[in-house]
């Protein structure tokens, strides 16, 4: 059983979770290279997983991940709770994002990014960030606060033809 | 060799290569540094791994952040009396316009260079340097 508790309650009128995890695991290159993995989605909230890769490291002395990479993370599940509190896929853009490093991400362990989107109004998505390890909700690594713009004249970030399964 | 061996290195030679060859996830990005009569800059190479929406096609938003993070350490140890590693405080980013996959290029600017913190500001463009994608200002932690 996971020890960190899925933010928000699945509302069963609202985003299906199961195509939150058909995006993650298959139709953005970047999570590939990353290898992104979803761990729950509800109402308005979504948490993903990045598992340490020597790759992300930022300091070669110490083993903690770059800044940079933990941004993308954050980005990345920010986006998805924008769709569960939108309760669908639409195009949108991140319009800002700001993040606090908190502490350095210790060396050999995954991160956890949680966010969790607190308000939406016609054009804007609002939101809050966290990232920490496995088990250490409290401990954090780092926070953000970021504003998405929805119905963007881009696309859904995903393949027409991503694979959901039933 | 150590990090801030490489940091020495950089600023001895003015190559911050160094630096970005250090740095296993600058070498992950596939990140570059190249130098002009402005000073040093930081460049992506197209790289369909760093997609982030397939439809568009465009960037993820993440790496352009780490771009700009990155291109803004990169002006700090290259312009800074001292040899330091910087450790990002905090880093806030205005995405401006789509990014699309092609090579990517950061330049940073020293705001303000203090005892214990840095206020660096950066930009990130594409074909045209005066339509920016990307801006952001940052905060280090220099001693």
């Amino acid at each position: 059983m996971s020890d960190t508790p899925p933010p928000g309650s699945f509302d069963p009128d609202g985003l299906d979770p199961a195509i939150i995890q058909a995006i993650v695991s298959g139709g953005i290159p970047h999570y590939g290279a990353l290898g992104v993995q979803f761990v729950t989605a509800g109402r308005n909230a979504a948490t993903l997983r990045l598992p340490y890769r020597e790759d992300f490291i930022g300091d070669p002395e110490t083993g903690t991940l770059h800044g940079g990479v933990i941004t993308t993370l954050i980005d990345s599940v920010c986006g998805i709770a924008v769709f569960m509190a939108m309760g669908r896929l639409l195009p949108i853009a991140t319009l800002d994002l700001r993040i606090d490093y908190l502490k350095p991400a210790t060396a050999g362990l995954d991160v956890l990014a949680v966010a969790e989107c607190y308000k939406v109004t016609r054009s804007i998505a609002f939101l809050r960030a966290r990232a920490h390890h496995e088990g250490t909700p409290d401990d954090l690594i780092a926070t953000c606060a970021s504003t998405f713009m929805l119905g963007s004249s881009g696309e859904v970030p995903f393949p027409r033809n991503a694979k959901v399964p039933q | 060799m150590t990090l801030l061996d490489a940091v020495r290195r950089a600023k001895e030679t003015g190559d911050a290569t160094h630096v970005v060859s250090a740095i296993p996830y600058f070498r992950f990005l596939g990140l570059q540094v190249g130098r002009d009569a402005e000073g040093s800059f930081c460049q992506l190479p197209e790289d369909p791994r760093l997609i982030g929406n397939p439809r568009l096609p465009a960037l993820h938003g993440g790496v352009v952040g780490a771009l700009l993070e990155s291109a803004a350490i990169v002006e700090l140890i290259m312009t800074s009396e001292a040899e330091i590693l910087p450790k990002t405080i905090n880093i806030t980013i205005d995405y401006l316009r789509s990014a699309r996959p092609i090579l990517t290029f950061a330049r940073g600017s020293v705001t303000k260079h203090g005892r214990r913190v840095a206020n660096v500001r950066v930009e990130a463009w594409q074909e045209d340097r005066a339509k920016p994608v990307a801006a952001a200002h940052a905060h280090f932690l220099i001693a």
